[in-house]
């Protein structure tokens, strides 16, 4: 390993040291212990729990529902962050505040309200029910619920970085000829994508943790609308400790590899857009 | 995920105004030592027995009063039965439990924090009162429920909550297949496939029994709610008999809800003799008429009589009757690959 040496900045070793012993106690040392403790019953039972049929069903659920409601959110919550950030509107501080509501609000609470809104008997539900869509307690109620708690990750990720963009650069790209639809595609949106892909991330990671709304509205029948922390639940209440944690490794696991990816996408991304300028 | 179970005074705010009145005196008179001496309890219940623990705390404080000049204060902590276990198990330091099930006592006696034989240090197996399943369903019952039959018609649905993670609702289950095994005996695929119809009717499997009620009462979904005798009545109390009506099925299980001393515990912080006669209390008169009056059926014939409601008269089978036990019952129909896990599996 090699660090760059010559920074202006003193200190670099103690705040290094600080900051990998604070993660190690945050983050490395529970996680590991997941590991240690699916390996107390031995990895073949941790692998036969794994791929049970009802593991693999609420996998697919959890992954492709975080997966779909972190999408949705990417184009709605980026609209919503240019929005707030570009236009002068009445009410503007009321809808900036009400953004944050999803993260505020206790996850049972949201949970509850969404079920009462999208049953068959509720306000929306009704609606789609008339078109012959059952929305609670189907995979969509899932993705419904997975959407309205990740929105807040990325408009709070997109908005601040399109405010800091200089009108400059927009005037530029007009002087230059550019058409609005070019300044948007060309300057600002490439300017915004590493904080897109941020929220994107953040939103897709807390949607596949995401335990308490979704419960209420999924309806938890097996192989159909389990979500994988509710196994993880489930294995606790029989005191399975071991085989819940095979199952949360899994998840952590995939989380890990596909948070890398992300990560990884927005490196390059960024050094792609520094390289010119330089 | 739920951080641990909040805690609360039972005797609430006023409580801890008198507290800390009581700290800002005995900092001025520089003595450490109150009039009374105090000892406190940790009860870890499970989620419907809030109110009834509220008022039996206060007249245990009483007598506990009267008896040794003592003054006890008991706090409460309510959730889910496994998960209250679990957090027994992970640490909370709690004197008594009082659960919704023995498996989940016995699954603290597997850790050594219970003494081993622990259902057998109290009358009745440590179950100082019990209740039953019954159905709730709409006013006037528009789909004529009557017995457990009626739920298996097709268009009928029912609301129960999942019995892997509510362990109120492993009695459901069970009083199902019991009621199919005694009119098929000794007939378990007779059972099964009871059962499997019944479940094939649940829409909604939530997760625990309020959000059960509140899918049934609140969203309107489903014909039959299966619930507990004590819950149903409270139910109707607090949301009309306007809406909801109760119907008792022919049979059904007894629910029994255990208690019992967490020893480790209550010996480390000596309060074990408060705490063997907290839960002794609840056997005495007055603790068994606390017990009907929040709809429980009591152990004592003469205090059903305090009860605001009339129980219905229903033949009641054990667990132990059909099950085995706990252990046993737990094995066969909700553990990984129980029959619970093979409706599922069938179904699709």
């Amino acid at each position: 390993m090699r660090f760059k040496r010559s920074s202006i900045l003193p200190g670099f070793w103690p705040a290094f040291a600080f900051a990998l012993s604070y993660l190690s106690l945050l983050v490395l040392i529970p996680l590991s212990s997941v590991a240690l403790t699916t390996a107390s019953e031995g990895w073949g039972r941790a692998w036969r729990i794994i791929t049970a049929p009802q593991v693999l069903a609420s996998l697919r659920l959890s992954f492709g529902a975080s997966l779909a409601a972190a999408l949705i959110n990417s184009v709605f919550g980026f609209l919503v962050a240019w929005v707030l950030a570009r236009y002068q509107f009445p009410g503007k501080r009321l809808v900036d505040a009400l953004v944050d509501l999803p993260f505020a609000l206790p996850t049972a609470v949201a949970g509850i309200t969404l079920a009462a809104l999208y049953s068959e008997t509720g306000w929306i539900g009704s609606v789609f029910a008339q078109a012959g869509i059952r929305v609670a307690y189907t995979p969509l109620g899932v993705l419904v619920a997975l959407t309205f708690i990740g929105l807040p990750f990325v408009v709070r990720s997109v908005q601040p970085v399109l405010e800091d963009i200089e009108q400059e650069a927009e005037e530029a790209a007009a002087s230059l000829g550019a058409g609005r639809g070019q300044t948007f595609r060309l300057v600002l949106f490439p300017l915004a994508r590493p904080a897109l892909l941020t929220g994107f991330a953040l939103a897709f990671a807390r949607g596949l943790g995401e335990y308490g709304s979704v419960v209420f509205i999924s309806g938890n029948i097996p192989l159909r609308t389990e979500i994988t922390p509710l196994l993880i639940i489930t294995r606790l209440e029989q005191y399975d400790y071991a085989g819940a944690a095979a199952i949360a490794l899994v998840m952590l696991a995939a989380s890990l590899v596909l948070l890398f990816a992300i990560n990884l996408l927005q490196w390059r991304t960024r050094r792609a857009m520094e390289a010119p300028g330089l | 995920m739920n951080p641990s179970p909040a805690i609360r005074h039972a005797s609430g705010k006023a409580a801890s105004r008198r507290e800390l009145l009581g700290l800002g005196l005995a900092a001025i008179l520089g003595c450490r030592k109150s009039a009374t001496p105090r000892v406190t309890l940790l009860n870890a219940s499970y989620d419907p027995t809030r109110e009834f623990y509220q008022e039996f705390n206060a007249a245990f404080g009483r007598r506990w009063r009267q008896l040794r000049g003592m003054e006890v204060i008991v706090k409460q902590s309510h959730g889910g039965s496994g998960k209250q276990a679990r957090a027994v198990i992970d640490g909370l330091p709690v004197d008594v439990v009082t659960l919704a099930l023995a498996y989940d006592i016995d699954a603290i006696a597997e850790r050594g924090l219970v003494a081993p034989g622990w259902q057998q240090r109290l009358p009745f197996d440590s179950c100082p009162y019990t209740s039953t399943i019954v159905f709730l369903v709409r006013k006037g019952n528009p789909k004529r429920i009557r017995d457990w039959e009626d739920l298996i018609r097709p268009g009928v649905s029912v609301i129960t909550p999942n019995p892997k993670t509510s362990g109120g609702a492993r009695w459901n289950y069970l009083a199902a297949w019991g009621y199919a095994l005694q009119k098929h005996p000794g007939d378990e695929s007779a059972a099964r496939s009871f059962v499997a119809r019944l479940y094939r009717n649940v829409p909604v499997l939530d997760s625990g029994a309020r959000g059960s009620t509140t899918t049934f009462v609140q969203r309107g979904i489903g014909d039959v709610l299966l619930s507990w005798e004590s819950e149903a009545f409270q139910a109707i109390a607090e949301l009309g008999a306007d809406r909801i009506e109760m119907v008792a099925p022919s049979s059904s299980i007894l629910t029994e809800p255990p208690v019992a001393v967490v020893d480790r515990v209550a010996e480390r912080r000596g309060a074990a003799e408060v705490a063997a006669a907290y839960l002794e209390y609840l056997y005495s008169d007055e603790g068994q008429r606390i017990a009907a009056r929040h709809y429980y059926r009591p152990r004592n014939p003469r205090a059903a009589s305090e009860a605001p409601v009339r129980f219905p008269q229903l033949r009641l089978f054990r667990v132990g009757e059909i099950f085995g036990d706990w252990r046993k019952a737990h094995q066969t129909h909700f553990a990984a690959g129980g029959t619970f896990d093979q409706i599922y599996q069938r179904g699709t």
